[in-house]
Formats: structure tokens, sequence, C-alpha cells
């Protein structure tokens, strides 16, 4: 029974969702955006089950003094340091607290943590692109010419060749063609997937995602 | 007062831009200053004239000052758009009504072309107004007023009632106010449709996929042999998790960034659920990080169901699945942590990543864990590709539940998408030939509605 | 070659790695380049179709991306409101994502400076909405229930540029800056697959190889990173942030390739090295 009741939910809701796009006709042409919305306020509600857990968890850390302890105090004033100020002193508008503290310190955070990119994108690229077939051969190769071509560089350094045959053009032409079949393909084999997993999930077929067998 | 400073400046308005004195949007902007300018001076109390009348409460003259110039420039308009001078442009073309197809009822589709005097004609023609009646003569009521620069217009009449007749009226307009002759249409009544019918293809598709997968999944429980290719990162699973059990440190498992909405997520925590009866069994540290409070539920139920089914309950804990937090960058800040800190031996990745793939990835490689990763996200695959020991691409993540269960219904599930990723094949090779051609029935056919 | 030195340089710490590509970005930044840039024809498109619409066309652009990709993201929208200024088009800004919202009145605060605009008569900033592809469909029926107020709380009925614009039927493009979900692929799904408008794309440079196969059919143009922006801005003849970051990204693509090489040069002759160590034992 315990396994039941959730599956008969996932059932009707599942089948629910795939009706409603074929009948326009009330109810089932309103079920979608019903049940978007309820999944919206009920995701809005669970944040809160979300940071008690965070928030449980870091007490615990600082009560029993587990390693790195302090780490969890800094969490936890973060957390007050924006939720107080964004409800009860001067909301999220402009020139708030909060306005400051999101333009000065989770702006810049944000772009530093995006930023990393550039380095690990780098020392991934020493570490890992090795032509160790023909295949891995070609890739890097064309990965080269997208590289450079992606830039203004490529066309500097192939400014010998006429117009329409400098790097730039291959580039585009590698992410217009052979990149737009290879990204095709695996999203039409990904939206098979989507579909297959789906009818297990509706069909109760597939209930791991419930625990257990 | 409002009512009288409106008729002022809306006449004004369009008089100047009748007769040529500056451009629509220039006499527009003073317009619209002069109302917000009085609205102010009226809500101030400040009236121009006479102060005193306001003090002592009484309207005096000054609302009675107002619409006597209301009058004397309405007169002026009158005056300059005299119908000897207006000019009366062409009517709306070919107008029709329709039921809104495809819908819930409740809308009617209006559509006509431009009028000639529209801006491909003499270009007087500003707005189309759009009347509606329950009756072919009179009760007429303005429902729209739609702008022109298009040479076929269609406005969706959505304030109506079912199974009820309704006519329309068409009216161009010129920026004096001179109207066109109308154009009365109808009666249309509108209705609910049971079926949409643009997309019996869809259905069709659906149809032909889902038969495929309920048949091999048939086939299977009957105990027909099938045969699933060896997918690497999967046959890996077991061997990571050992190797984590070996070296005594913990496993770390992410399901991805995204909530239980996504399909991407439904098959991470599905293979969440299998690593966890690995890790009861060998009795591994379990650690998995989320991003939503909706996914931690359920990876908190599943990890506790996981762990009762292998007949270890009690080493099981919550603090296993913590939520950090919804923004993507301190996610990854979050999980890099945990990463350095607690040194686990096996990372998965399984479920919808983004830009965020790559530095989780680097960081884990740092530490020297083996990663197994699996993705739909065809963005983050190269990083994946590039720092992950193994890497499950697209369907594969999908196929993962089936593959590490062996239940006959799952892997005759992966046969029957495969039987639909051949027509897919089928189609596009077909499709090709008939598009070179010039024969475009099988492009309109599969359009998507 | 020295095994020795190449065993360490196949090894080599990854910080001396980090310290190159801060070198390699800093230092252009510091002292341009000026490497010449041309436009590619994504980007070319998306110029010509917003060029070719009628003066005073509504242009709807959704901003759906946050801070940590403003520096992609932001010169592209500063350069397109830019150019719809110019053109003497109205703008309507919209965001899907809660920080977008705020980055839309940073955008809009800095393309007004150079031209004769007015708030509420030339453009408008409605603020973000939750709900996704719920938005997004919502606009097909009434823009108004969907954002009866602006950013700023003020009522969108009192709006000059408002008052005639309701549905989609009323807006002649959209354009949509997306760094991931929700994002670019549902306005193609909605806005051109079910309402029929011509739709533009901004995204991001690791987005742009899964956003190629919807142009040039369902997108008219797309932007594709910080060279997306930069082709933009070399398009409309104003040089931005992104221009100025273009040398900086052209010497750091090229230390990537240099490292790449040295890496499979030391891989080559480390296994020619153990090859010959098998034969001699």
């Amino acid at each position: 029974m315990r396994r039941d009741i959730p599956l008969i939910i996932t059932f009707v809701c599942g089948l629910t969702m795939i009706v409603q796009f074929f009948i326009p006709h009330w109810p089932f042409g309103e079920m979608k955006s019903y049940f978007q919305q309820s999944y919206m306020i009920i995701a809005a509600f669970a944040m809160i089950l979300g940071i008690c857990n965070l928030t449980k968890l870091h007490l615990k850390k600082i009560r029993d003094k587990r390693s790195q302890w302090g780490y969890s105090i800094v969490l936890l004033f973060g957390l007050a340091a924006m939720t107080i100020p964004g409800l009860f002193i001067g909301g999220i508008k402009e020139d708030t607290i909060f306005d400051f503290l999101f333009r000065n310190a989770h702006v810049p955070m944000q772009a530093t943590m995006f930023s990393l990119l550039a380095f690990f994108v780098a020392s991934a690229s020493y570490r890992a692109f090795r032509a160790r077939t023909l295949d891995a051969a070609l890739l890097l190769i064309a990965g080269f010419v997208v590289i450079l071509g992606r830039a203004p560089i490529g066309d500097s350094i192939t400014w010998f060749l006429p117009e329409g045959y400098r790097m730039s053009e291959f580039a585009n032409w590698i992410m217009a063609v052979p990149n737009t079949a290879g990204q095709r393909a695996i999203m039409m084999g990904s939206g098979l997937g989507i579909v297959a997993t789906s009818l297990r999930v509706i069909l109760g077929i597939e209930r791991s995602y419930l625990g257990g067998e | 007062m409002a009512f009288a400073v409106n008729l002022i400046i809306g006449h004004s308005v369009a008089v100047l831009t009748e007769i040529g004195v500056g451009d629509i949007r220039e006499v527009r902007i003073i317009g619209w200053r002069l109302e917000k300018l009085f609205s102010r001076k009226m809500s101030e109390g400040k009236y121009l004239l006479t102060p005193k009348w306001r003090r002592s409460g009484r309207s005096g003259p000054v609302p009675v000052l107002f619409l006597a110039v209301a009058i004397l420039v309405m007169g002026a308009s009158l005056g300059v758009g005299t119908p000897s001078s207006v000019i009366r442009p062409g009517p709306p073309v070919n107008p029709s009504l329709c039921d809104r197809p495809n819908d819930a009822g409740g809308a009617i589709e209006i559509t006509w072309e431009a009028s000639h005097d529209d801006s491909r004609g003499r270009g007087i023609v500003n707005s189309y107004s759009v009347f509606r009646s329950t009756e072919a003569v009179g009760g007429f009521a303005n429902i729209a007023t739609i702008n022109t620069g298009r040479d076929r217009y269609l406005y969706v009449d959505d304030r109506v009632k079912d199974d009820e007749r309704y006519f329309y009226k068409l009216v161009a307009e010129t920026g004096s106010g001179a109207f066109s002759e109308p154009i009365v249409i109808g009666p249309v009544v509108s209705s609910a449709q049971w079926f949409h019918s643009d997309r019996w293809n869809m259905l069709l598709a659906l149809l032909i996929v889902s038969a495929s997968v309920l048949l091999f999944i048939w086939m299977a429980r009957r105990g027909k042999e099938l045969y699933i290719r060896p997918i690497a990162g999967l046959q890996a699973v077991d061997e990571a998790v050992g190797r984590a059990t070996e070296m005594g440190r913990p496993v770390l498992y992410i399901p991805g960034i995204l909530d239980m909405d996504d399909v991407q997520t439904i098959a991470g925590v599905a293979i969440l659920g299998r690593v966890a009866r690995k890790t009861a069994e060998y009795e591994t540290p379990l650690s998995v990080p989320v991003s939503r409070s909706v996914v931690m539920s359920a990876a908190q139920e599943t990890v506790k169901e996981a762990y009762w089914d292998v007949g270890k309950p009690d080493a099981y804990h919550p603090e296993m699945v913590r939520y950090l937090t919804d923004d993507q960058f301190g996610f990854a800040a979050g999980v890099d942590g945990i990463m350095l800190r607690e040194r686990p031996a096996t990372v998965f990745f399984m479920g919808a990543f983004y830009a965020e793939s790559l530095i989780l990835a680097e960081t884990g490689h740092s530490i020297g864990a083996v990663q197994i990763a699996g993705t739909a996200m065809t963005s983050q695959l190269p990083f994946f590709v590039t720092a992950c020991d193994y890497t499950l691409i697209g369907e594969e993540l999908f196929a993962a539940g089936a593959y590490l269960t062996g239940d006959p219904r799952l892997l005759g599930s992966l046969k029957g998408q495969d039987v639909a990723k051949g027509l897919a094949i089928a189609f596009i090779v077909i499709g090709i030939f008939l598009e070179s051609f010039g024969y475009h029935w099988l492009k309109d056919f599969l359009k998507v509605n | 070659m020295n095994h020795g030195i190449v065993d360490k340089l196949k090894s080599i710490d990854r910080r001396i790695i980090f310290l190159f590509v801060a070198v390699a970005v800093v230092v252009p930044l510091l002292y341009p380049l000026g490497l010449p840039l041309k436009a590619s024809p994504p980007s070319r498109s998306l110029y010509r179709e917003i060029e070719s619409l009628q003066s005073g066309s509504v242009v709807l652009m959704a901003f759906d991306y946050d801070p940590a990709t403003d520096v992609e993201l932001g010169p592209m929208s500063l350069a397109i409101i830019r150019h719809c200024f110019r053109k003497g088009h109205n703008v309507i800004g919209m965001a899907l994502w809660p920080q977008g919202a705020g980055l839309a009145r940073t955008a809009f605060a800095q393309a007004a400076e150079g031209y004769d605009v007015e708030y509420g008569v030339d453009y408008v900033n409605l603020g973000f909405k939750a709900g996704s592809i719920v938005v997004i469909d919502s606009l097909g029926k009434s823009i108004h229930e969907s954002f009866p107020k602006d950013v700023d709380g003020r009522p969108v009925e009192d709006m000059p540029l408002m008052r005639n614009v309701r549905t989609y039927a009323d807006i002649d493009f959209v354009m949509s800056m997306s760094a991931g979900d929700p994002g670019l692929p549902f306005w193609i799904m909605i806005a051109q697959g079910r309402y029929g408008k011509k739709v533009g794309g901004g995204c991001t440079a690791v987005s742009a190889p899964m956003l190629y196969p919807y142009y040039p059919n369902q997108l008219v143009g797309l932007l594709g990173g910080m060279k997306g922006a930069a082709e933009y801005e070399l398009l409309i003849n104003t040089k931005g942030a992104a221009t100025k970051g273009m040398d900086a990204q052209s010497i750091a693509h090229a230390l990537i390739v240099f490292f790449v090489i040295v890496g499979n040069i030391f891989y080559f002759v480390s296994k020619r090295r153990e090859k010959r160590g098998d034969v001699r034992v």
C-alpha cells in the first residue's frame, strides 16, 4: 500500500499530462497549467525543508564542534545576512541592504566561480586532449580550428588565405554542419530515452526513484 | 476633470499630427507629460488659477474653465476635420471569422487584410478597431484597437461564451479620427474541441513508440533473451564502489542540479538507488549533496529504502543526503568543498548539469577520485568526457537503470526504444531523398504543432 | 629529450597552467592588440533582421540570465538595445530568471544614455515572473494579465508603449538572451512554434553548439558568447566591453592550443620511450 499509492498518483498524473496534450476541451486543457502551478507551489514550500535541513546540519556541526565547524558559522551568518534584510529590512528593491549585498558580494562570487572555467579548461585540455587514435587526432584538429576560428586570432593567422577560406569560415562550417549533426543525433537519442523512461515511470515499471526495487 | 484634460490633450494630439505638426512620437510624449503634470498638480492641490477655491473646498471656476477650453478645442478640431476636408480611408479587406481551432472554447479568430490606405497605400490608416455584438444590427461595443504595420491581421477575441452567436464590425481609422466604412461580419459561434486535429501525427508517433516499448517488455517477460551492448561506465560501477570501500573513503553522488520534474533527475535518482544498495552492502559511506529540496526528499527516501532492502537500516542516516543551495555556482562551490574535505574515492555525476560540470569534474580529478558521469546535456558532455574516467552519453543515462538491474522488463523497454530509433533513421533517410526531389509531404506530415 | 623534464612537465602542477592563463588574459586587457574581428553569418542574420524592422516596431527582450553570465550576455543585450533605439524600435524587457530583472534595468540605463528615449514611451522593464514556459505561453493570451505592473510596481496600463501591446500579435520580434533553463529553447517552442513570431537569440559560448541546430529555421539569428557580442558591436559600430575582451580571448585560446600541442608532444615522446624500453627488456 505504501508503494502502491505513489504509483497510482504517478500513473494518474502522467496519463493526465499526456491526455491534455491531445484534448483541448475542459477540464483537460486546463490540467497542464494547473499541475505546473501546483508543482511550483510545492517546490517553493519544499525550499523550507531544504533550508531547515541545511540549518540543522550545520547547527549540529557547531554544537559537536566537528572538523572545520567554523565554516558552518560563516554559512549560517551568510544565510541570515541575506534572508533577514530581504524579508524584514527594506525588501529586495534597489538601494536596500539586500541589494547592496547582492551586488557587492553575491554577484562577484558568482562571476568568480564562473571564471574558474577558463582555468579549468586549460588544465583539462593540457592533461586530457591526446591524439591516441586517428579519430582522436581528427577531433583535435577540428578542435583547434574551432578554438582559433571563434576568436579574432584565427583570421589573423590565416590572413594570407582568400576571403571565405580563413579560419573563422572553417570554424563556422564545423559548428553549423558536423557539430549540428552530432548534436541533433544525441538530442534525438536522448528524446527517445526520455520517452521510454517516462513510460516506464508512468506505468510503474521503473520504481527505483521511490526507493528499493 | 481628468476627462476634460484627456479630451483636450487627445484632440490636440490628433489635430497636430493630422495637420503635420511634429511626428506622432514627439506629440505623444508631450501629451503624456502634460497629462502627468496636470495629474500631479491636481493631486498636490495646486490649481493653476485660483487656489482660494481649492481652500474653500468648492470646485470653483477651474473645472468650468477646463471644460470651456475642451469644448473650444473640440470645436476647432471638428473645424479642422470638417466633412469637406476629412479623408475617409478604405475599409479592411477580406475579413473573415472562425471559431479558434483546437482550443477549450471561448475564443474567436478574426482575420483581415490591410486596408488599401494602410502603409502600402496612402499610409493614412493608423489603426483598426474591432467591435462585437450579439446582434447583426446595433449593440456593437469596441473590444480592441490594433496598430497598423502588417499585410495581414489576426485578432483573437477570447472573451466570448460558447454556443452564442456573435457579430463583428471592423473599421479602419486614421490619426485624425476619420473612420472607414464599417464592415460587419458574422454570425460565428465558438466551441471547444475534443481533439487537437493538428497533433494526430504526434499521437500516431506516441502510439508506435509506446507499442514498441510495451511489445518488447512483454517479450522479455516471456523469457526472450535480449542483447544489450556493454556500456563501460555502468560495468565500472561495482568496481568503483569497491575501490572506495577498500580505500576507506566515501562515495560522492550528485544527481544533477535540476528539479524532479526533469527526466534526467529521475534517472539520476533511480541510479542512486542502485548505488546506495551497493554502498549499503559494502558498508561504504555515501554522501549525496543536492541542489533542490524536492530532490532531497526523493533522494532521502530512495537511499533509506535501499538500505532497508539490503537489511542495513542502522547504517542509514538522513545526513547522507543534504541540501546545499539552489544557486548553480553556490552548489558547485559547496560540492567542491565537500570533495576537498572528505576526499571521496569515487564520484558519480548522474543527471542534468550546466556550466558547473567542468568545475566539479576537474576538482574531482584533482583529488584522484574515479569519476563516472552521465548526462543528456549535449553541451556538457565534452567536459565530462575530458575530465571523467567514464561517461554515459545521452540515452545511456536512461538505460543505466535497466542495465544495472538486468530486469527483463526494463531491458525490454530499451529494445523498444531502439526500434523507435530505427524508424526515426528510416524517416530521415527517406526524407532526405524526398526533400532533395522537391516532395515536401513527409516534412509537412512530421511537422510538430 | 631529457626524461626527467618530460616527466615533470607531463604532470606539471596545474597552478602553473592557471598562472599562464591569468597572464594571457590580463596582459591583452591592459595592452590591447587590436586584432581584426569579422561578423559570422548568424550574427549578421540577426542584425539584418532587426535592421529591416519598420521603425517603431515592438521588440520583446527576455533577460534570462544571471550575474555569472553577465560578462557574455550583458554586452550582447546592450548592443541589441542600442540597435533598437537607433532604429526607433520600442523595447519591452522581461525576465524569467530572478536576477534578470536587475540586469535588464542596468542594460536599459546604460543604453538609454546615448539616445533620446523615455521610459514608458520607448522602453519598459516588466521585471521577473516565475513560471518558465507557462509565462511565455501566457503572453499569447494577455501580457497585461501576466505583468500588471512593471519592475518598480507601476501599472503597465498607464504606459503609452503598453497601451496597444496586449499579446504576441502586437509584438514584431522576440529576442531571448539565455544562459540556460528556462531560456531560448522555450521561446522557440512557444513564441516561434505556436505563435509564429520571429525569434532571435543570444547565449553563452558553451550553449551555442546546442542552439545551432535551430538556426536559421526557428532562430533568425544567434549570438554565441562574448565573440557574438563583439560581432554585434562591430555591426552597430559601437565598441563595447565585448570588443575589448576579444584580444584576451584570442590569446587565451591560442595558449590552450599551445598547451594541447605541448601535451601531445610529451605524450608521444614518453610513448616512444616506453616502446624502446619494452624492446630493451
